[in-house]
């Protein structure tokens, strides 16, 4: 073999070694990688019960309820196969809103209550102008679907 | 074909060539670079969630793309470098590197700033588009901090080629962490199944910024490569004559 051939076979062999290396470890640590679990995940106890976490999902239609003079507030997330109860106290992000996509970080309690000590509101890949957003809210009405009807399949506890 | 590559790559004949090329892509550059500010600013219709505070995206997403982009070039070259022991294809990721991180730099500040009346926060820890993308800017500071650190440069090319390509690792990740993992950022606007989805009056502008910034960039890469290439040869002949002749 030649000296060229021989660096190439050992830039390819290191690329080759890093990339299953790196494939190996991240399949290893799948789960701390992911940012939020999701509602059926926590109905399934898939989340890790000593300490926080954050829960993601979509505001249900409907279930934000204020309280009279102060911050405190309860709404459902959905993934449109579970719900989970949420309460929360403090400001939320401009684009927090039922149908909206948001993240919570806080605990479960025993009551199956998750009290969040900060909402996030997660954004979707779709940009649009106001005037075609409401002739879309019109015309089609599949992005919401579900969004304030019932729990559809939740796996039980 | 090959006469033609070992002749660019010839550091005298790329030296000139370079010079001549870059009013090319430095012209295009700023009428595009205008063309995307003016529409993006001014013609583009405001979001229907995020209000005008969306238009960040014009610097954003092109700033993110060069950030990958130019990891990968410098990557490439790199692994040619080592290979084929051509001399200006390690200059070229010594040029690209700070580059790079620049614009690294400027997609996590356009994102903090867009992340914190949208999400509800500058930064969260553990996400994995935010933390692999933070990742990236620290492998090109480390990419620059090795080769500082060695002042042999046939040792400093070769000890950061090995750098840059393991690194390389890096750029899928962060490129389909919002795929693979749940994550706060949103998944991709513009690359997506059914075509971008993206109002046109807003599409254009944000095209017409990522050519722009691509070609302001090779014309700021192919400037720094010169000054590389330059200092690489400064014991040789021809640049000695050329300093001698006055030249540039």
């Amino acid at each position: 073999m030649k000296p060229r051939q021989q660096r190439m076979l050992a830039v390819g062999l290191v690329a080759a070694g890093v990339a299953i290396a790196t494939t190996l470890s991240l399949q290893a640590m799948k789960d701390n990688m992911m940012f939020f679990v999701s509602v059926t995940e926590v109905a399934e106890g898939k989340y890790p019960d000593n300490r926080n976490f954050r829960v993601g999902g979509l505001v249900r239609d409907g279930s934000v309820q204020r309280e009279e003079g102060s911050l405190e507030m309860t709404f459902k997330v959905t993934d449109l196969r579970c719900d989970l109860d949420v309460s929360y106290t403090g400001v939320l992000p401009d684009l927090f809103r039922e149908g909206q996509g948001v993240v919570a970080h806080g605990r479960l309690e025993d009551s199956g209550v998750f009290v969040a000590d900060e909402i996030l509101a997660k954004h979707d890949e779709n940009y649009m102008a106001p005037e075609v957003a409401d002739s879309m809210a019109d015309h089609v009405t599949d992005q919401t679907a579900g969004l304030s009807e019932g729990p559809l399949e939740c796996p039980s506890q | 074909m090959w006469k033609f590559i070992h002749k660019l790559a010839s550091p005298p004949h790329f030296y000139s060539l370079a010079a001549r090329m870059v009013p090319w892509f430095v012209v295009p550059g700023l009428l595009l670079v205008a063309y995307g500010v003016y529409a993006g600013l001014f013609i583009a219709p405001a979001d229907y969630q995020q209000g005008d505070a969306f238009r960040i995206i014009y610097i954003h997403v092109p700033s993110a793309y060069l950030s990958m982009m130019t990891y990968m070039i410098m990557a490439v070259s790199a692994a040619i470098g080592l290979i084929w022991r051509i001399k200006l294809a390690h200059a070229v990721a010594a040029g690209a590197a700070p580059l790079g991180a620049w614009f690294t730099f400027l997609a996590l500040v356009t994102g903090s700033i867009w992340g914190k009346p949208m999400w509800g926060t500058w930064w969260e820890w553990g996400d994995p588009r935010l933390t692999s993308e933070l990742i990236l800017l620290f492998l090109y500071f480390g990419y620059m901090a090795l080769r500082g650190a060695i002042d042999d440069t046939v040792k400093a090319d070769k000890a950061s080629a090995v750098l840059a390509m393991v690194g390389a690792v890096n750029v899928p990740i962060i490129h389909f962490s919002v795929e693979w993992w749940s994550s706060l950022h949103q998944g991709p606007t513009l690359v997506k199944k059914g075509g971008p989805a993206m109002d046109v009056a807003m599409l254009y502008p944000l095209l017409a910024m990522i050519l722009g910034f691509t070609f302001l960039f090779a014309a700021l890469l192919l400037r720094r490569v010169r000054a590389e290439v330059l200092f690489r040869e400064r014991r040789t002949r021809w640049v000695k004559e050329l300093v001698l002749s006055g030249g540039t």
